[in-house]
């Protein structure tokens, strides 16, 4: 049952938030009550996507209305090094006919459509709110298919209505533990093989970390999901070491990989150079305690010498350029926080920054870190951002696409750091591409024109 | 939304790489068009968020729009008190003139009585009374993004335009329907005000969409038809309906203010533009302006210049459908071979249009009409099939996300068709310059047929000097 997953991702042990509360809060679950008209953000189904679509070599089918996919296929930054059949949009189109008569047989035939053309190695079956209103079974239509076609056809149950983007990162994630993870055996083990978990090669990010991971003579066995491919998610199992970046996302991913196979996990980030080093270092330091050679150690921190030092190089220059400019976060948690000490160091001043996505203990250690006169807002109206920028209380700010207009109709610089981006931020290069970028954006010569006063005023 | 004309709809279960999108999302974009309007979906959040992406990624806009943000709870038990919590937070917060609710596939497959939500609503809640609401039905599961700007514009017509004993001289009304750019409509307002008229445009694109830069930040939509330009609409002289879909609105027009519609199916093209430039003058009673007088003569030397290269090119087209009439229709009247022309959905339009195949389809269906083809005219979603066949895209409609100043673009009237047919045209001639360039050749067995240095018989437009 739907009900008793989603009951049991909220009390996800392995999730520090989940764990702070109250049993009977845990019940309510994590997700905040969404106010009606005054709501913003995606819907479970947009997180089961968002958290599976990377895997490219799998033909991804929604079965639903055509707002679900029609409106926003093509649409995400993920890179593939391989197949792009990730990239195209499958759906079962429901007509009106569809509502009344049900829509089984159309996905039936759909899947069978998909295996006939374009073979992929599995189809992901993405259930929306309409066919979970009409009592489609799409469980037994995906047990049916699959049996009959020889192929994984894989339900994913996170239709939109049930909760927010998280909760359906988190479904996504049990759907494969139930159906693809520990399927299938790898040709061959070593003592290094990871499984990283919760990164989607944005804008390629994941090409960022993987020389270094080859370079220290760690094996990627399998990543979800950015450039993976289905084999390789099915054979994560075997993994010695996952990592869970982006922890409130797949923490349950990771933690349940630990119960079932054994295999420890730890959470890190890509972001900034000293969580960069970190990883690298609890990485090789947990493959040794595993039966990894001791090599390892040293070859990480050869690494991560060179490549700090070669960092700390390539940033100076911005040191000068950077000093006295403040730059306002308006994201969410763990992920942007970690670039934050590496642009201070670049000689950026981080003026405040918005918590409504954070933690308790990412609000503690915020405060640890910048002291009491930094600024944390919880619950920021658009509009105040927009005074506050207008009123130059920062120089730049940084956020997701969707709030950029505040910052560029106020005549501030903007630079993405969400989802959409086009420019990879990950590991130490991605570190100085970022302060490449906001460099270019606050040095442009336009800001200047664009706020003289017009001729008539 | 089910329509009498019939045309091939492919045979497939699965829409692979959809044309369509759904039509709260079009319901969104005309309520958009209203000054001070916030669109707000009656359904899950979701149905929002990718909408508003969509619209944000086309016109690099804030876009204001807002949900009811309906959980499985509320879908089963019924969603009138999530509407009108939604309707009373919005109205506090924001306070705007209209908001505009469309249904989405959740809410519709509930069945949620809408006529009915709304007099419930207002008997509840007398205080407001002032803001303006209109509801339509624009189920996911029916019809697309026109069949639902359409039924917003009906719904805005017959919840607010009222009769006025009068008649304003000069004053005509401009149905506008989403085939038209904020570029387009901004073109037709200066060529209807170029005859001393003064248009009352709905929805008007070209005032909130067309890159604003507020004193303030304002979350509903900023600057579009006001609510009392919409009340005035009783005493223009003629209503202008542009596009095969703003018939019904325009019916609903004329059936409650007694304005007399004229019907123009596109603008785009030398003819077309002839005809309403002659019913501009006529209502008018003055003569055409010599700066379109200008445009139409540069049009046809244009189309001179040009006609060699778009002469039996063979293009396939797949756009929303009005706009798929305009466009395929244009290209025709440059000797152009429309191999396939795809919609999205079904639509009395669809009967006017010429082309060797005209389908109901997706991108996978144009991938595979097109090959072979010269050229695909699609939005940016073409671009996958277009990058596998090798043939190029040129980018119309909506989305448009991989090109700067997406809804800016110019294709009605003289001076628009001019720029399409220089937009377009400049890709063939380009094609001929890089093919000569390279020494290539299309013709097997006759390799060297440009040899002499001379691109003979004008057609690279190279022979002129």
């Amino acid at each position: 049952m739907l009900q008793d997953k989603v009951q049991e991702v909220f009390n996800e042990p392995g999730c520090a938030k989940n764990q702070a509360k109250s049993e009977k809060e845990r019940k309510k679950g994590c997700t905040k009550a969404l106010k009606p008209g005054a709501a913003a953000g995606g819907c479970a189904y947009d997180g089961a996507m968002i958290a599976l679509q990377p895997i490219a070599d799998v033909a991804h089918l929604v079965h639903g209305p055509i707002a679900c996919l029609g409106n926003s296929w093509d649409n995400r930054g993920s890179k593939s090094s391989g197949p792009q059949t990730y990239r195209m949009g499958f759906t079962t189109d429901l007509s009106e006919l569809d509502v009344i008569h049900g829509g089984e047989k159309k996905l039936f035939k759909a899947i069978k459509e998909i295996i006939t053309q374009y073979d992929p190695p599995a189809v992901f079956v993405y259930l929306t709110c309409v066919p979970s209103m009409i009592g489609d079974d799409v469980e037994a239509v995906c047990k049916h298919a699959s049996r009959k076609f020889g192929k994984p056809v894989i339900p994913i149950n996170a239709p939109g209505f049930v909760g927010s983007k998280n909760l359906g990162n988190k479904l996504a994630g049990e759907a494969l533990l139930e159906h693809v993870i520990g399927t299938e055996e790898p040709e061959v083990s070593t003592d290094t093989d990871v499984c990283i978990i919760g990164e989607y090669n944005l804008a390629g990010e994941l090409w960022q970390i993987k020389p270094l991971f080859d370079e220290i003579g760690i094996r990627l066995l399998s990543c979800i999901s950015g450039d993976a491919r289905y084999h390789e998610v099915a054979r994560a199992h075997r993994a010695r070491l996952t990592m869970v970046v982006c922890s409130q996302a797949l923490v349950n991913v990771g933690r349940k990989m630990e119960e079932r196979w054994g295999i420890p996990y730890f959470e890190g980030s890509f972001y900034g150079v000293s969580d960069m080093s970190d990883t690298l270092r609890t990485m090789t330091r947990m493959l040794v305690e595993r039966g990894a050679k001791k090599e390892l150690i040293d070859r990480a921190e050869g690494v991560i010498a060179r490549e700090e030092s070669r960092v700390w190089r390539r940033l100076e220059p911005y040191r000068a350029r950077f000093d006295g400019k403040r730059v306002l976060l308006f994201t969410g948690g763990v992920k942007s926080w970690s670039m934050v000490t590496a642009l201070e160091t670049a000689g950026l001043t981080i003026v405040g920054t918005s918590t409504k996505k954070s933690t308790k203990e990412d609000k503690e250690r915020i405060k640890k870190a910048k002291g009491k006169e930094f600024h944390m807002w919880d619950d920021l109206k658009p509009r105040d951002i927009y005074k506050m920028l207008r009123d130059s209380e920062a120089d730049i700010m940084l956020s997701g696409g969707r709030s950029q207009f505040i910052s560029l109709k106020a005549k501030v610089p903007w630079l993405d750091i969400n989802q959409e981006r086009h420019h990879a931020y990950a590991g130490y290069d991605g570190i100085v591409a970022l302060c490449e970028e906001i460099d270019k954006t606050l040095s442009s010569p336009i800001w200047r024109q664009v706020r003289l006063p017009a001729p008539w005023e | 939304m089910s329509h009498i004309q019939r045309f091939p709809t492919t045979a497939k279960a699965c829409s692979v790489n959809p044309l369509k999108m759904s039509q709260p999302l079009g319901g969104a974009l005309a309520f958009l068009g209203i000054d001070n309007c916030l669109p707000l979906f009656h359904g899950s959040q979701g149905c929002t968020a990718f909408g508003l992406v969509l619209l944000v990624r086309h016109f690099r806009e804030a876009i204001p729009l807002q949900t009811t943000a309906m959980d499985q709870v509320a879908t089963i038990l019924g969603g009138y008190e999530n509407l009108e919590e939604a309707i009373r937070n919005i109205d506090e917060r924001m306070k705007p003139a209209l908001i505009g609710v469309c249904t989405t596939g959740v809410t519709e497959t509930k069945g949620e009585d809408m006529a009915g939500a709304y007099a419930t609503f207002r008997q509840r809640n007398p205080k407001l009374d002032p803001l303006n609401l209109v509801f339509v039905n624009t189920p996911d599961f029916a019809g697309g993004f026109e069949d639902g700007f359409a039924a917003a514009v009906t719904g805005i017509v017959e919840t607010l335009a009222q009769p006025v004993p009068l008649t304003v001289k000069g004053q005509v009304n401009i149905l506008a329907g989403c085939h038209l750019t904020p570029g387009d409509v901004e073109e037709l307002r200066e060529i209807v005000e170029s005859f001393g008229l003064n248009p009352i445009i709905l929805p008007d694109l070209s005032l909130s969409m067309c890159g604003r830069q507020p004193t303030d930040f304002a979350p509903t939509s900023l600057g579009g038809t006001t609510i009392e330009q919409i009340k005035a609409m009783g005493a223009s002289e003629i209503t202008l309906a542009i596009g095969e879909h703003m018939r019904v609105a325009a019916a609903a027009l004329e059936l409650k203010t007694d304005v007399p519609t004229a019907f123009f199916d596109r603008l785009t093209g030398l003819e077309a533009s002839d005809r309403f430039i002659r019913t501009l003058s006529e209502i008018s009673g003055r003569p055409v302006p010599a700066r379109l007088r200008r445009q139409r003569e540069s049009l046809v030397d244009g189309m001179l210049d040009g006609h060699f290269f778009f002469s039996r090119k063979r293009i396939a087209v797949a756009l929303e459908p009005d706009l798929l009439y305009a466009v395929t229709g244009f290209l025709n009247d440059m000797g152009a071979d429309v191999v396939a022309a795809v919609s999205p959905t079904q639509a009395p339009v669809l009967e006017k249009i010429r082309a060797r195949t005209v389908l109901v389809g997706d991108h996978s269906d144009v991938e595979a009409l097109a090959s072979g083809a010269d050229l695909i005219v699609s939005n940016s979603h073409g671009r996958q099939g277009a990058a596998r066949l090798g043939v190029p895209l040129h980018r119309m409609g909506l989305p448009m996300f991989d090109r700067l100043g997406a809804g800016l673009t110019v294709n009605v009237g003289y001076r628009g068709t001019r720029e399409t047919l220089f937009a377009i045209g400049n890709r063939f001639l380009a094609a001929e310059m890089d093919h000569d360039a390279h020494g290539h050749d299309h013709t097997d067995g006759d390799e060297h047929h440009h040899q002499d240095g001379g691109c003979g018989g004008g057609s690279c437009g190279c022979s002129a000097g």
